[in-house]
């Protein structure tokens, strides 16, 4: 089993979502997240000061799956976060032990 | 006494008190959300121990007999009583003396109120209300005496000064660097961003205060005259002239135009044209007013070139602002306006009213600098004016009041 960690920009949420939804996964998490990487942060001005601020507003997805399907999500998410300028985020895919649904205690690819 | 004069400074007195609740909307957007509650409470505790000690000892200190010499009232009307027909040096006939001293209590309260602006997100509640306490006394009151009193020894030099350019806003300005030159700079200041955690509750603040400020500068002729009709327009004149001045410098120099900077041009506007109100025409006010929205845009940077962590601007705008104002009104005032005011240097009266002016503006900086220092210091010493840096680092908001703005 694989956990896919997608890092993007907060407007590409509701495409992600859809194209999820499309190729039928079983059910994905959301957070609010702040960093930077490339895209740097932002400049505010207040009375002629400017602010640099540093972390930029981010949407956190995970989405937990089957070995075989990994590619085919990673693909999709990536296709349809995709703007071409910086600051489009990324995606990773971790090894995962173990899964267990809290509802009937099954375990492994019958938990997903 | 005049019943429709009284009640138009008792309308006004209203407007005035609620300019305060409005200063802390104005500042508690533009500070960190830890700290909007701490100074918030500044400008209440403000209305609370302001009104005490006016109404006990302080109106007959500013507005009682004068001792001697201009500097300062007897204690005739303590408790604001044996007011009598008419206010020492004032004529009787108009408002009644109790609307007055009710009137001069609320701009009492909202100068104390401004140096939050400048001490906020450091200094510790009981020292503040100590220090504006003090301050009430040795500071204030004796400028009020001075100004406002027409037996006060600048006004019988020939000071003009319509609603308190001297009293309120140099006062408040430099009264404010003084003391944060004894509290020190917030921790990270100037280089960690300290950014307004809600500029909507300012703009709402800046609003609110727009509007009291036609019962501080019209209220201030005590009658329903003309004169407190063209203070009104002059009012509107110079905010609104403040506020596209600041808006047009900020597009030059930084090519985005601000809400903030919209908010602080109206608020400079009106800061300059206080003393002026009352004594100069609309387009006059439309000058002044627009001036101020420049000079202080650019005044309020130099508190990062100098290093004093004066955290809302209360010397970049209303002490900056206030001299402004009176050096303009040395140049535009006009007895067609007024005709108990003087002539300035564009209406043929030479420069004595310029003199007069920059005189008052000297002797209330030295007095406002020079007394809140000691003031501030000697506060520092006994009670201790800073909060320790973890209560800092937490917010003001949870360590000196138990509570949080947003949970």
């Amino acid at each position: 089993m694989k956990l896919i960690v997608a890092v993007i920009k907060p407007f590409k949420v509701d495409d992600v979502k859809a194209v999820l939804k499309e190729r039928g996964i079983d059910g994905m998490t959301l957070t609010e997240a702040q960093g930077f990487g490339r895209q740097r942060g932002h400049t505010e001005v207040y009375r002629g000061a400017e602010y640099e601020v540093d972390f930029v507003p981010k949407i956190r997805i995970e989405v937990l799956t089957d070995d075989d399907r990994a590619d085919e999500i990673v693909t999709a998410i990536v296709e349809s976060a995709q703007t071409g300028t910086i600051g489009d985020g990324k995606v990773w895919v971790q090894h995962v032990e173990s899964v267990i649904r809290v509802r009937t205690g099954e375990r492994g690819t019958d938990a997903l | 006494m005049n019943t429709v004069d009284t009640l138009w400074v008792i309308v006004s007195a209203a407007l005035v008190l609620f300019m305060t609740p409005g200063l802390a909307l104005f500042y508690g957007g533009m500070v960190r959300s830890k700290n909007v509650l701490a100074v918030m409470m500044n400008n209440f505790a403000a209305m609370g121990v302001v009104t005490v000690l006016w109404i006990v000892v302080g109106a007959t200190l500013a507005f009682g007999h004068d001792v001697g010499g201009g500097l300062i009232g007897d204690l005739s009307l303590s408790g604001l009583s044996h007011l009598g027909r008419s206010l020492p040096g004032f004529s009787a006939g108009g408002a009644s003396p109790m609307a007055v001293l009710t009137f001069q209590l609320m701009f009492a309260i909202i100068t104390a109120a401004l140096i939050s602006g400048g001490t906020t997100d450091r200094i510790k509640f009981p020292s503040f209300v100590v220090l504006i306490s003090l301050w009430l006394f040795c500071v204030y009151i004796p400028l009020a005496h001075w100004v406002f009193s027409p037996e006060g020894w600048l006004a019988t030099h020939g000071v003009l000064d319509f609603a308190g350019g001297t009293v309120v806003e140099i006062n408040s300005g430099f009264s404010t660097l003084a003391i944060v030159l004894v509290l020190g700079r917030r921790r990270g200041w100037p280089g960690e961003a300290m950014v307004p955690h809600s500029v909507p509750l300012s703009l709402l603040g800046v609003g609110i205060l727009w509007f009291g400020w036609f019962g501080f500068n019209a209220g201030s002729s005590l009658a329903m005259n003309s004169v407190a009709v063209s203070a009104f327009i002059a009012t509107q004149a110079a905010a609104a002239a403040g506020l596209v001045g600041w808006l047009v410098f900020e597009r030059i120099t930084e090519s985005y135009p601000t809400t903030l900077g919209a908010a602080s041009g109206a608020v400079a506007g009106m800061v300059a044209i206080t003393p002026c109100a009352g004594f100069v025409s609309p387009v006059a006010a439309l000058i002044i007013g627009g001036l101020a929205g420049v000079v202080c845009a650019l005044a309020v940077r130099l508190k990062f070139k100098l290093k004093y962590d004066d955290s809302l601007d209360v010397l970049g705008v209303h002490g900056v602002g206030g001299v402004l104002g009176m050096v303009m009104l040395g140049l535009f005032a006009s007895r067609s306006i007024n005709p108990a005011g003087r002539d300035g240097l564009m209406n043929g009266g030479g420069l004595h009213l310029i003199g007069s002016e920059l005189m008052a503006v000297g002797v209330t900086i030295a007095m406002a600098f020079g007394v809140t220092f000691v003031l501030a210091k000697l506060v520092d010493m006994t009670m201790g004016l800073r909060v320790g840096p973890e209560e800092e680092f937490n917010g003001l908001d949870l360590s000196q009041h138990a509570e949080s703005a947003y949970s």
